[in-house]
């Protein structure tokens, strides 16, 4: 792998690792032959974020030649290489990212004034590709909006609030801050702001619903948003499944996708949103009522599928209620699908799983599928030891 | 019990969320009294306060262009509120750009204080801010507690020199001792000191002025004293601090009363804003 960024790219290019440094530890990074794809997932695995960058983006680009190498690292070690995002426009001219495969490290080089070259050499891991599958255009709502007016409605709430509730009906979107508990309703403050349908590019309501997700994933999507100015659009539907924030331009697309509350865990259940309740409780019965601690999560599915398979695969049907968010560890020969319901990780909040990853050989397909049943994906200790299994 | 009102003016917006910043720099929690003219923000010198109390008057009509109250009773056409004031800081915050600001009393999950911001927008239809505040509304025989202050029998009355400056040496005092010891005379000097086992600081202002209190009651005691003799308090350098520190009004005209080895009350004075604090001093 060998591409070569220039001008105000790089400045994109370190906002994304910046905005990725929000969400999770490790930067995933998998040259593609549509481009450089940069993911993360937070250590709760309730959130993933990716941001492609296509071979246009580049001045040169060039993939793996064979087309498997994908490595992981520390995102803090990424974002060190372009530590000051304001200076950096100034200052950098170029940078380089190669693969130098005889020493095992990934090179950024920058090209900075006056002839000044800094070299970085990061070490990496191996890994499976990372990627949530997820499918934006079956979602019901889609609001698409100048990161201005986001950037600008989060400011209303403070920077500790972990969560942000938002619902839709035909005309408006309101959003307000989460308040868990009931007894803590009566000392926090809470705040609502509504924006009318006026104020989107986009404002496609299918179905009126209120999901609540964190936010500071969003706040680390907006920050590259806003230095990029493209708009985003948020896509979503019924509590429990995901919501996907997205930008997209000719030479980057980026996904943020974000595990919700479930139904019975909403506050907008209760009396406030009385717009939509009717339709929510007009959805088909759901098994919500069984597992309360199953309604912070995702589930997840790890499938193993060919280089070239990039069908999506069904969910299950049992699952069919709950928001999903299914991970894919592509490796090459093997084709095999497991499918994990999520269990429950205690302590977590959003405790989803992802991408618990499985590489199998032909003769571990059966064991393997088997543990990572077991297995919750949340814990990435086990991970590791799969993938070292190679 | 009734309560609304609405503020229009960005003027009078951001000197109401001055004043609120400065109370919530000076206590969590703190009571709201609301009259047909005024309002107020107390803390009683409780214990728990750490002796300190703070009385801050506001005249409504200064601020509010609307302003409408249901008391208790027709007698006692007054409410009383516990509030948390950094609530009230941060909702007023991200209102600084409102076209108005309504305040409300509202009963929702619990007593609230609503605030609602009408933003602007890129549409033609405002966005709209709502803040919910929880209150605990004080019952009306808990109000005998929340009486204004009386102005203390002082020895010694004399205007400050600038706070920023006041602020500068005992932001740099507090790193050396945990009190500081105020005093000073009717000559118009004020020292500030702090004593250590390794150093003793002192620092001198003169010709500060000793405001003239025609008020009989604690003249008394002042007119006998000798211009020259000091009275002083040692107090908790944290709560002088505080009060140099979080306030926003920028007063014109700052005075503090010290009755000597018992406290300091602070006076500060801008147009229709006055805030009264008290520091207990130590033994």
């Amino acid at each position: 792998m060998d591409c070569m960024v220039t001008g105000g790219n790089v400045k994109v290019l370190a906002t994304s690792i910046h905005s990725l440094s929000r969400i999770g530890e490790e930067l995933y990074l998998e040259p593609q032959e549509d481009g450089l794809a940069l993911r993360t997932v937070n250590s709760s695995r309730s959130a993933y974020a990716c941001f492609l960058f296509g071979p246009l983006f580049f001045q040169r680009y060039s993939s793996s030649k064979s087309s498997t190498f994908r490595c992981k690292m520390a995102v803090k070690c990424a974002q060190a290489v372009f530590r000051s995002l304001s200076s950096l426009e100034k200052t950098v001219e170029r940078c380089r990212i190669q693969l130098n495969s005889e020493k095992s490290r990934l090179t950024f080089t920058l090209h900075c004034k006056h002839g000044l070259l800094k070299t970085h050499n990061l070490s990496f891991q191996d890994c499976e590709s990372l990627q949530a599958v997820f499918d934006k255009e079956s979602c019901g709502n889609i609001l698409r909006a100048q990161p201005r007016l986001l950037v600008d409605t989060v400011l209303h709430f403070p920077s500790s609030l972990e969560e942000v509730s938002v619902s839709v009906s035909g005309e408006q979107v309101c959003f307000r801050n989460h308040v868990e508990e009931k007894a803590e309703q009566g000392k926090a403050m809470l705040t609502e702001l509504s924006l009318t349908a006026e104020e989107f590019e986009q404002f496609t309501v299918g179905c009126p619903a209120c999901v609540t997700f964190c936010l500071k994933e969003m706040r680390g999507l907006l920050m590259f948003a806003e230095s990029s100015g493209l708009p985003v659009s948020l896509y979503f539907d019924a509590p429990g499944r995901p919501v996907i924030l997205s930008l997209t331009e000719s030479v980057l697309e980026v996904n943020f996708v974000l595990a919700t509350l479930s139904e019975d865990s909403h506050p907008c259940n209760d009396n406030r949103n009385k717009s939509t309740e009717g339709l929510q409780n007009a959805a088909p019965p759901d098994d919500f009522m069984n597992d309360d601690i199953d309604s912070y999560l995702i589930a997840m599915e790890t499938s193993e599928l060919a280089p070239g398979g990039h069908g999506c695969v069904p969910p299950p049907p049992q699952d069919a209620n709950m928001g999903q968010l299914r991970a894919r560890a592509t490796s090459e020969g093997e084709e095999e699908q497991s499918e994990e319901e999520m269990g429950r990780a205690p302590n977590k909040k959003f405790c989803s799983l992802f991408f618990g990853s499985v590489l199998p050989t032909p003769s571990q397909v059966t064991n393997l599928t088997l543990r990572s049943q077991e297995v919750l994906a949340s814990d990435s200790e086990n991970e590791e030891e799969d993938a070292t299994l190679l | 019990m009734k309560f609304r009102a609405k503020m229009i003016d960005v003027g009078c917006l951001n000197n109401f969320t001055r004043v609120v910043n400065t109370i919530s720099k000076l206590t969590k929690t703190c009571t709201l009294r609301l009259t047909t003219d005024n309002l107020f923000f107390m803390l009683s010198d409780k214990v728990a306060n750490g002796g300190v109390s703070m009385w801050c008057e506001l005249s409504q009509a200064n601020f509010f262009d609307e302003f409408q109250l249901e008391g208790v009773s027709a007698e006692a056409n007054e409410i009383y509120l516990e509030l948390q004031p950094e609530y009230m800081s941060r909702a007023l915050r991200t209102a600084q750009n409102a076209k108005s600001l309504k305040v409300k009393l509202t009963k929702k999950h619990c007593p609230c204080l609503t605030l609602a911001a009408e933003l602007p927008s890129l549409s033609s239809a405002s966005r709209l801010v709502t803040h919910d505040i929880p209150v605990d509304v004080i019952p009306r025989r808990l109000w005998q507690d929340f009486k204004e202050p009386s102005v203390p029998d002082f020895d010694v009355s004399i205007y400050l020199p600038p706070l920023k400056t006041m602020k500068n040496v005992v932001d740099r005092m507090k790193n050396l001792s945990n009190h500081l010891v105020l005093e000073a005379n009717l000559n118009g000097e004020m020292n500030l000191k702090i004593e250590t086992d390794l150093v003793s600081i002192s620092t001198h202002f003169k010709d500060l002025g000793n405001p003239s209190w025609s008020d009989e009651a604690s003249q008394g005691p002042s007119q006998a004293r000798a211009p020259e003799t000091m009275a002083h308090a040692r107090v908790d350098i944290k709560k002088l601090q505080q009060l140099l520190t979080g306030q926003q009004v920028n007063p014109s005209k700052a005075m503090c009363n010290i009755v000597n080895k018992r406290m300091l009350h602070f006076i500060l004075l801008h147009e229709d804003v006055s805030l009264q604090y008290f520091i207990p001093a130590m033994a």
